[in-house]
């Protein structure tokens, strides 16, 4: 357990400081780095041009930079927004509990809709259900995240719900063929042969033989839904970490853009991180 | 669900060739503006009305599906070709590369990739042409997708190094290009077609919610995440029903997607 947590410490680390270099790379890229929009004012002269250059000078090279940004890193400093001239930490503490409600409301309602419509078309094995959850999973997995949160405001539906139908397909297609391989194998079919009833076979021989796959599904499906949170929260008015994010992408506020893809990421991997810690030790426990 | 499959394909097929042929089949240019009609009704002329612009909405469509339908492919093969590079080498080769190449792989599949899309987009110069701005974006798809592919193929191709064949190609001295080449790939190849099947659609989906975000392929020029952007100004009492026509599109193709791929090539 405690070398699981130290590995996933290292990734952790590992990926800040390569998406730290990454980010403080592209910042520096980025066209328009080191000049300030003053300059286009025509009644400033030479010399005040030359004065708001320096200041804008990136400080020495590439590495030099990198450090600069790390420095401010581990500091709590992620810089200052160019279009909302407001300190990023700032405006991260506003919009994260946003996106974190709006998240865990999606993830709660596509796994609960997702497991519990593969659950029942496995262990009712009901080709009309089996065809209704299919069908319907499919059709939510051919419509853009996009599409689906600007039918929601169409219909005044509460937007929240979209990342749960978003989440949904993916959450009962993998569920569904995990749980339909866990119901064929031969000791569940012995169990059903020798009369065990249907909630004693799914929760003492089929759950236990998906769960860290299951786990490993519901890492990825955090990934799913915070991507999905972009189009959702720009388009349905919400403000979280996706309405930034885009109104960044707007406004070419590439530092801004990189520090949120950094947080996000911390979160995913972490959430990745602990998926795979318990899928582990649930495989250590049942081995 | 082989009729099925069959239907897909032919459907897709079918859509291809009328966006291919849209030079002839489009009543008039993806940017014309009828300035005396816009955001007109389905009529003779304007078999799906126009846009806000006057744009022949028809038209539109037609140029739209092309450009997804063309590009979204394309930047399926950079990823599958990424990912049989990356991928290959990696299993084949095992150890320290194998390990470095996963460690790799699971630090990209860690990035959200529609935030990393969106930043990079941003990165781009603003005057960038609308043909570049699409070429720009599906490549960006290409490059950022290649990372769970690159898994597949690598546990594809380090049990196909393992497996007896090529241990008695090895031991009779074929070179690791040939082995590479003549014994390795050669059987990739479904868990790569699959793999290349799987990202179309995903890509397809990628472009339409950038095109709908503003972050998409630049105006003129049309997509289905343009066209499907006109969504935003629908209104349910003025409704014009035939704005759907693009999504229904997308939909259809999309599904036609997933259908050809039979259930026994799809990954679990």
């Amino acid at each position: 357990m405690l070398r699981g947590l130290a590995k996933l410490a290292a990734k952790v680390l590992i990926v800040v400081l390569l998406g730290g270099f990454l980010g403080a790379t592209l910042v520096r890229l980025a066209p328009g780095y080191g000049v300030d929009e003053e300059e286009l004012d025509p009644r400033l002269n030479q010399q005040s041009i030359a004065a708001l250059r320096q200041a804008q000078a990136p400080e020495g090279n590439l590495i030099v930079s990198y450090f600069h940004y790390l420095d401010r890193l581990l500091h709590g400093d992620l810089g200052v927004s160019r279009t909302l001239q407001r300190p990023v930490v700032e405006l991260v503490r506003e919009r994260l509990p946003e996106t974190m409600k709006s998240i865990g409301l999606g993830l709660a309602l596509g796994w609960t809709l997702g497991l519990g419509l593969a659950i029942a078309t496995v262990m009712s094995r009901a080709w009309y259900l089996d065809l209704f959850a299919g069908l319907l999973a499919g059709l939510l997995l051919c419509l853009p995240a996009a599409v689906l949160a600007l039918l929601f405001v169409l219909a005044q539906a509460p937007a929240r719900l979209v990342l749960g139908l978003i989440v949904f397909p993916k959450v009962f297609r993998y569920s569904r063929n995990l749980l339909a391989r866990s119901s064929a194998l031969p000791h569940v079919l012995m169990a059903r042969a020798k009369g065990l009833g249907n909630l004693r076979v799914l929760l003492w021989h089929i759950l236990p033989t998906a769960t860290p796959q299951l786990l490993a599904l519901a890492g990825v499906s955090v990934s799913v839904a915070f991507t999905a949170a972009i189009p959702v929260e720009a388009l349905c008015d919400l403000p979280g970490i996706g309405q930034l994010a885009w109104k960044a992408a707007l406004g070419r506020d590439v530092a801004l853009l990189i520090n949120l893809t950094m947080i996000v990421t911390l979160v995913t991997l972490l959430a990745n991180s602990a998926s795979d810690l318990m899928g582990s030790k649930l495989r250590r426990a049942e081995a | 669900m082989k009729w099925a499959r069959t239907l897909a394909i032919a459907f897709l097929v079918t859509v291809s060739a009328t966006c291919l042929l849209a030079n002839f089949i489009a009543p008039s240019s993806y940017a014309h503006q009828f300035r005396d009609v816009p955001d007109a009704a389905p009529s003779r002329q304007h078999p799906l009305g126009t846009d806000d612009l006057g744009r022949d909405r028809f038209s539109r469509v037609l140029y739209g599906t092309r450009v997804s339908l063309l590009l979204a492919p394309a930047a399926a093969l950079l990823t599958s070709v990424l990912a049989a590079f990356v991928g290959g080498v990696a299993g084949f080769l095992g150890g320290w590369v194998e390990r470095c190449v996963m460690a790799a792989t699971d630090l990209f599949l860690s990035l959200p990739w529609l935030f990393l899309l969106i930043t990079v987009r941003a990165l781009l110069p603003l005057n960038v042409s609308p043909v570049t701005s699409v070429v720009i974006t599906f490549a960006l798809l290409g490059c950022l997708g290649w990372a769970g592919a690159a898994r597949v193929v690598c546990a594809d191709a380090r049990a196909l190094s393992q497996s007896d064949f090529v241990l008695l190609a090895r031991a009779s001295g074929s070179a690791a290009m040939r082995l590479l080449w003549h014994h390795l790939v050669p059987n990739l190849k479904p868990v790569l077609y699959a793999q290349f099947w799987i990202s179309v659609p995903v890509f397809i989906i990628a472009e339409a919610n950038l095109g709908i975000l503003g972050l998409g392929v630049a105006e003129p020029l049309p997509s289905w995440g343009s066209l499907l952007r006109e969504l935003e100004s629908f209104s349910t009492i003025s409704g014009q029903p035939w704005q759907f026509v693009p999504l229904i599109l997308l939909v259809v193709v999309v599904s036609s997607f997933h259908l050809v791929l039979t259930h026994e090539e799809l990954p679990v």
